[in-house]
């Protein structure tokens, strides 16, 4: 008899698990989700509320797949774990054995006990059910005369982008003085707040809310700001304040947590043959600047990689390169490679160039003294993850990076290209004369 | 206002479009003795079986649309013939397509209102629509809000989702392109609308054929508008566009248009053998070869089109140079086309059949050519028992008509814009294996940034599950590509770009993505 992987949660890390462990090893794999029946692109919920795509666009493999390569799937939700018996409860209270049983349950949006956080008309914009729930609630500008975002971070700006689609009227309140402003630096974080408001959404920075309001059938009919006392009419308000380890089903069992599920750097819980990956998961010794709980799709998808190693045979400790990530704020893409904070700490200094005109800019983090370049943001313009990897892994000084733009850019072909612009404002600002390099195919296509 | 606008256009458009559609059941015809002594002689008819009827029933009567003319004269024709076959009198059979032969009678005879005001109802028609469309259209500026990515509502319009308005599109294509290839005679009052730009380029009234390349044109000017605006954030759709437009208006209309006025055959330089299949057939040699140097040049031309310059440039650039920049099917897929593209089937099953039917049509195209040359040569009319008129009349009716033109377009809506293109198209099978095994282009996966949210797939128009490639970190690297830019264009998170570049590690199958610091390769060693 083969080994009996369980995978609970049929997200990006999950799935990413199950077909590392099919690829390299024979074993039983089942997949559990009470969520939906097949896997699909979270990131991608908000296009089909869109109407860019429709929810089958988002599951990235077809029903056959799943048969062929022999990955079961269960659709319920798992209620308890007999960690003595190795035996999964489901909500019909029948039971399944497992002989490793991987935790991969994501996240729930945060709610923080407002008044009225629970009236009909209040949602995150998590899982599949929330998004049918704002099309039952916000199908249109008819049935939602307004909607109010709480939160402003990167699921506030997709449900603003999303009712914007529909011509619904959204008040976005962000906590922050500037949307996005723990992460990003003042000119991005602004460059933001402008694209949102020429979206004419009504942006209120530094807003907290203070409470919920319902009409007598417990619907929601407005909103109370926490600082003014200001009453908003609206008749959907959503819950963007974060997420945090979708793990309640846990809390019972002998398995340890925190925020999330603790791990070691193998991805180990404190529990013989119990794994826990992605949103749930939080590392005891994150390394390389890493948060110990890291709510992000890569972040997700390296986990469910390195645990199909341990799984079939070649242990494998956790072990994340480079920092990237992206996202897209209505028109405005963004893209970053290695660390750039609001702020630059006390050894670094930034270089910043923004379009005069367009909404585009570039920032790269750099050592004050070794010159080494530590990270790069950019709004508007494409980098090529390849480059940056490289970059990052030789050491490279800002000056290389500045002088190997054109290796480094990846927008489409025939687009205006800055780095010309980019260079001189550097050597403006630096006093040097770095010349801007030729793009190289073989440079590109160097092994690092 | 901007809505009243549009609204304004849209029903110009309407109007323009219903008097277009209304004119075919319209109109006088009336066959004089003139034009009739002048048809058959120039068509060298010797019935007088048929003669005599059309002279006695027909001829000087007036006709109250061309469909009822033309059912009397190819009834006409086909009893003669009958007739004659049964006699053993090959001699007086008409050998000219009844059709066609119809098609010039009335082109002819048309004597009313319709055949007299060309331009006036020219602006009627066209001229509405042209307007109608534009006045839609160049608002979205405006209403489409800043440039970006604009596919909200796609899948919940019923234009653009299947639906009601799709379906009546779909109708509409299919049965004007059956009317177009098998009944030309019952549009000639359509043709009426060109005369005028015929006349003024070949010389020649228009013939159905001048008038599908007139629509196509304009067609793809007005939806190129719609591309402009949609895509203006981005280059590479402009130029491409652009790029199209050009070579469909000068290549394909103006200068076949105008060589025929210096007494040149209709050559369309830019039509590459094999999707222009008949250009080994006998009739076509032996018109170049009697045209003198300049048939000549053509001749070499046209060889040297598909056996040097699509191979080199497929190896630079990939079959995008030609599928979507410079070929005509492909420019129509690519603006009228272009709100169709999400409806291509992306299922494992629509791959495996393309891969079947395309290279199929092209051993078909192959076979077929190298049956007639060969019968070319050695001068006669049969291979193998096979008649060579018989297999190139199945292709053309199966392939040049029914595939490339009934389903290529007329299932735009529901198939999506690039059917022929991906199950059809010799010339795209062709390309598409160079492209797969000897190319330097392909799609760029930008290391581990794919968030598998499925844009890319969804809005190719051949099928191609990008994102299958994508979410691994694998290039893109698919005969089928033609390279339209649109999967790197709605990327959210800037994965996808198309580049040529060296050859080695164009195709990367990977392990693990970047960004995940996993060594995999003490473990392979240790194994």
């Amino acid at each position: 008899m083969e080994e009996h992987i369980i995978i609970i949660g049929n997200g990006i890390s999950g799935i990413t698990c199950a077909r590392h462990i099919r690829k390299n090893s024979n074993k039983r794999i089942t997949v559990i989700s009470g969520e939906s029946p097949y896997f699909f692109s979270r990131t991608a919920l908000m296009y089909v509320y869109m109407g860019h795509l429709k929810f089958e666009h988002t599951q990235p493999y077809e029903k056959w797949f799943w048969k062929k390569n022999k990955i079961e799937l269960i659709h319920k939700y798992v209620t308890d774990i007999n960690t003595n018996d190795n035996e999964l409860i489901f909500e019909d209270k029948s039971t399944i054995r497992y002989d490793k049983l991987i935790i991969a349950t994501g996240s729930k949006p945060n709610k923080f006990n407002w008044p009225g956080q629970n009236a009909k008309g209040v949602t995150g914009m998590y899982h599949k059910q929330d998004l049918d729930y704002i099309e039952k609630y916000a199908a249109n500008s008819a049935d939602c005369k307004r909607a109010v975002i709480v939160g402003g971070g990167l699921i506030g700006i997709e449900l603003a982008e999303m009712l914007h689609s529909r011509n619904i009227p959204v008040t976005f309140l962000v906590r922050e003085p500037s949307f996005w402003s723990n992460v990003l630096p003042k000119e991005e974080s602004e460059m933001i707040n402008r694209e949102i408001r020429e979206h004419h959404i009504d942006l209120r920075l530094n807003t907290n809310l203070k409470q919920i309001n319902t009409d007598t059938s417990g619907k929601t009919n407005s909103i109370t700001i926490a600082e003014t006392s200001e009453q908003i009419v609206c008749n959907l308000v959503g819950l963007t304040t974060g997420v945090s380890p979708n793990i309640n089903f846990i809390k019972n069992t002998n398995i340890s947590t925190n925020k999330g599920i603790l791990v070691n750097s193998f991805l180990e819980t404190s529990v013989e043959n119990i794994y826990a990956i992605g949103d749930c998961a939080e590392l005891q010794n994150p390394t390389n600047n890493r948060k110990a709980i890291e709510a992000v799709w890569y972040t997700g998808r390296m986990m469910g990689e390195t645990l199909a190693q341990t799984i079939c045979g070649n242990k494998t400790a956790y072990k994340p390169g480079h920092w990237f990530n992206s996202a897209k704020f209505f028109n405005i893409e963004y893209q970053t490679y290695g660390w750039v904070s609001n702020q630059p700490k006390t050894h670094e200094t930034h270089f910043y160039w923004e379009h005069e005109t367009e909404k585009k800019c570039i920032r790269i983090n750099y050592n004050k003294t070794t010159q080494e370049f530590i990270g790069i943001n950019t709004l508007g313009i494409r980098m090529r993850h390849s480059f940056f990897e490289k970059i990052l892994n030789e050491k490279k000084s800002v000056q290389y990076v500045l002088a190997h733009l054109a290796d480094a850019n990846f927008d489409p072909e025939f687009y205006t290209l800055y780095e010309k612009e980019i260079v001189a404002k550097f050597n403006k600002e630096n006093s040097c004369t770095i010349q801007l390099k030729k793009k190289s195919w073989k440079r590109i296509f160097s092994k690092a | 206002m901007i809505k009243t606008i549009q609204n304004t256009g849209l029903v110009l458009l309407l109007i323009g479009f219903g008097i277009f559609i209304s004119l075919p059941f319209l109109g006088s015809f009336k066959i004089t003795p003139e034009v009739f002594e002048e048809l058959i002689s120039a068509n060298n008819i010797k019935s007088e079986l048929f003669i005599s009827k059309v002279k006695t029933t027909i001829l000087n009567n007036e006709f109250s649309s061309a469909y009822s003319l033309s059912s009397e004269i190819t009834t006409a024709i086909e009893n003669a013939n009958a007739q004659h076959l049964k006699n053993k009198e090959f001699k007086q059979k008409i050998w000219t397509n009844p059709e066609s032969l119809s098609f010039s009678i009335i082109k002819k005879s048309g004597n009313g209102f319709i055949a007299t005001n060309n331009t006036l109802l020219w602006w009627l028609t066209f001229g509405l629509a042209i307007i109608g469309a534009l006045l839609y259209n160049i608002p979205k500026v405006i209403t489409l809000g800043a440039k970006g990515i604009k596919n909200n509502g796609i899948f919940s319009h019923p234009s653009t989702n299947r639906g009601w308005i799709g379906w009546m599109v779909f109708i509409f294509l299919i049965v004007f392109y059956i009317v177009l290839y098998f009944k030309p005679a019952y549009i000639v009052n359509w043709t009426y609308l060109v005369d005028t730009t015929s006349k003024a380029l070949s010389g020649n009234d228009a013939s159905q054929w001048f008038l599908y390349g007139y629509l196509y044109t304009v067609v793809m000017f007005v939806m190129a508008v719609r591309m402009y605006i949609k895509y203006r954030h981005n280059n590479y759709q402009i130029l491409r566009t652009t790029s199209v437009l050009f070579f469909q208006l000068v290549f394909a209309f103006l200068i076949p248009e105008i060589m025929v006025r210096f007494q040149l055959p209709w050559y369309d330089f830019k039509n590459a053998f094999p999707l222009d299949y008949d250009f080994f057939f006998s009739w076509n040699l032996k018109q170049l070869i009697n045209t003198g140097t300049f048939g000549l040049f053509i001749l070499v031309w046209g060889i040297a089109l598909t056996i040097i310059i699509v191979p080199i440039l497929t190896y630079f650039f990939g079959k995008r140079w030609y599928c979507s920049w410079v070929c005509g099917c492909g420019g129509l897929a690519e603006t009228l086309g272009d709100p169709y593209r999400q409806l291509s089937n992306k299922s494992l099953k629509a791959w495996q059949l393309e891969r079947w039917v395309v290279h199929s049509v092209l051993v078909f195209a192959l076979l077929m050519t190298a049956i007639t040359l060969y019968a070319f040569f050695a001068e006669t009319k049969e291979v193998l028992f096979i008649k060579t008129q018989n297999i190139q009349d199945v292709y053309g009716f199966l392939i040049g008509s029914i595939f490339a033109g009934v389903i290529g377009t007329g299932f735009y809506p529901i198939f999506g814009n690039r059917v022929w293109c991906r199950f059809g198209c010799p010339l795209a099978a062709y390309l598409g294996i160079i492209q797969r095994f000897k190319s330097r282009f392909r799609i760029t996966t930008n290391g581990g940034q794919c968030i598998s949210c499925g844009n890319c797939s969804t809005y190719c128009e051949q099928g191609i599950d990008v994102r299958a490639y994508a979410q691994k970190g694998e290039n893109i690297v698919r005969a089928s590509c033609v390279g339209c830019g649109v999967c790197a264009a709605v990327c959210p998170r800037g994965v996808l770009k198309l580049e040529n570049g060296p050859e080695s590690g164009r195709i990367n199958p990977t392990e693990v993505l970047l960004g995940n610091d996993i060594d995999l390769m003490n473990y392979v060693n240790k194994k």
